[in-house]
């Protein structure tokens, strides 16, 4: 077995709350490691909250146990996972999905905040940038709620981590 | 930092949180508007998540769960600090201990991402990042409520009533800078005040654990 087909099985795993997207696309996965039959796999989850992190923890080992291995999930408990870990694909499907994709991080928490809040974010039904923010929370840790002035429509933004 | 053993701390940070998340979560319902309803609900699953993650970390130490820690301990065991054991279901004292316990929370942070513990550096930073976000909600709110006369008055009242419990959160070396910055964000002179010093259980928590572990304890052992 190759590190390759590791990687592919697990691009074929649905993000559990958004299922248009895999966990490679969501850039959890930090590394493979395939020795003989052991797939070790680093997870650096999302939201420390995130009820889907077991979730998501399982079906891993699931497809990796369908490959015929034994998996070994490591939970990765740092700041490596951010949104910009989100593949180009992955964005792309979001958009698809009515999610607006989350803004570049910048360096620095301050920094990162105050354009946040200025930041253009455009709908992912019209298109248009005329939107605004109705709260920074939403119905999971990594969402927010904006809403579109030029078609009506409110969106979920995926919040910049 | 006050030197304290690394499991001492890990369990004050986790009681913090989980104690905050359990009180956030009380609004889950009956917030003044469905925004903040969603708001604190989001808040207090954040703050429980830190929580457990902390917890791991301590129960690693201890060779013991991340559930028995945040459950299975007696009140008195607790190292929270007073100010996220106190129930104040009132919306202006609710945003003033929000917002001063994030800036609190922010400078203790800000201190444990530069540690030489690597394992705790590194979840202080995955809690930061999430933070920031808490911390933008309370300094909206605080700009919010200093917009009216009425607002402001409220803001200031309930300010001056915790700040004495907000001391509390950090240790004594941190303090001056902490009241800079919060003298700063809500545009008043703190009053000055004993702080209301971690280890002092308030009769609210024995109430709150009561509440929070009858489930685990009408099924000891259970799984779910």
């Amino acid at each position: 077995m190759t590190e390759a087909e590791v990687w592919e099985a697990l691009a074929r795993v649905p993000d559990p709350e958004i299922p248009v997207i895999s966990l490679v696309d969501l850039g959890v996965i930090k590394a493979v490691a395939v020795e003989d039959d052991h797939v070790r796999v680093e997870f650096t989850p999302t939201f420390m909250g995130c009820p889907a992190l077991e979730v998501m923890r399982d079906r891993m080992a699931e497809a990796i146990a369908a490959l015929g291995a034994v998996p070994e999930i490591e939970v990765i408990m740092d700041d490596s996972w951010g949104t910009d870990r989100i593949t180009l694909e992955g964005r792309e499907k979001l958009r698809e999905a009515g999610f607006a994709p989350p803004a570049p991080r910048a360096a620095g928490t301050g920094a990162q905040l105050v354009q946040l809040q200025r930041a253009v974010h455009r709908c992912p039904y019209c298109g248009s940038t005329d939107t605004k923010l109705e709260n920074i929370f939403g119905p999971t840790p990594c969402r927010s709620l904006r809403y579109c002035t030029a078609c009506r429509q409110p969106f979920e933004q995926f919040k910049t981590i | 930092m006050r030197a304290r053993a690394r499991t001492e701390l890990l369990l004050e940070l986790a009681d913090d949180e989980l104690i905050l998340g359990w009180r956030d979560s009380e609004w889950t319902g009956i917030a003044p508007t469905i925004e903040e309803d969603v708001a604190f609900s989001s808040i207090a699953q954040n703050e429980i998540g830190h929580a457990r993650a902390l917890y791991e970390l301590a129960a690693a130490d201890l060779g013991t769960t991340a559930d028995e820690l945040a459950f299975d301990r007696r009140p008195e065991e607790y190292r929270c600090a007073p100010l996220v054991q106190l129930r104040r279901l009132e919306w202006a004292r609710t945003i003033a201990r929000h917002f001063l316990y994030e800036a609190a929370d922010a400078l203790r942070l800000e201190a444990l991402k530069t540690s030489d513990d690597a394992e705790l550096a590194g979840v202080a930073a995955k809690i930061d990042r999430e933070e920031a976000y808490h911390r933008m909600h309370a300094e909206l709110w605080i700009e919010r409520l200093r917009a009216s006369e009425d607002g402001a008055g409220r803001l200031r009242e309930a300010v001056e009533e915790l700040w004495r419990y907000a001391l509390g959160v950090l240790d004594a070396e941190q303090r001056p800078e902490y009241a800079r910055r919060v003298e700063a964000a809500v545009g008043f002179s703190l009053p000055e005040a004993e702080p209301v010093e971690r280890g002092r259980h308030e009769p609210e928590l024995a109430e709150l654990l009561e509440e929070m572990t009858m489930v685990r304890r009408s099924a000891p052992g259970a799984s779910w």
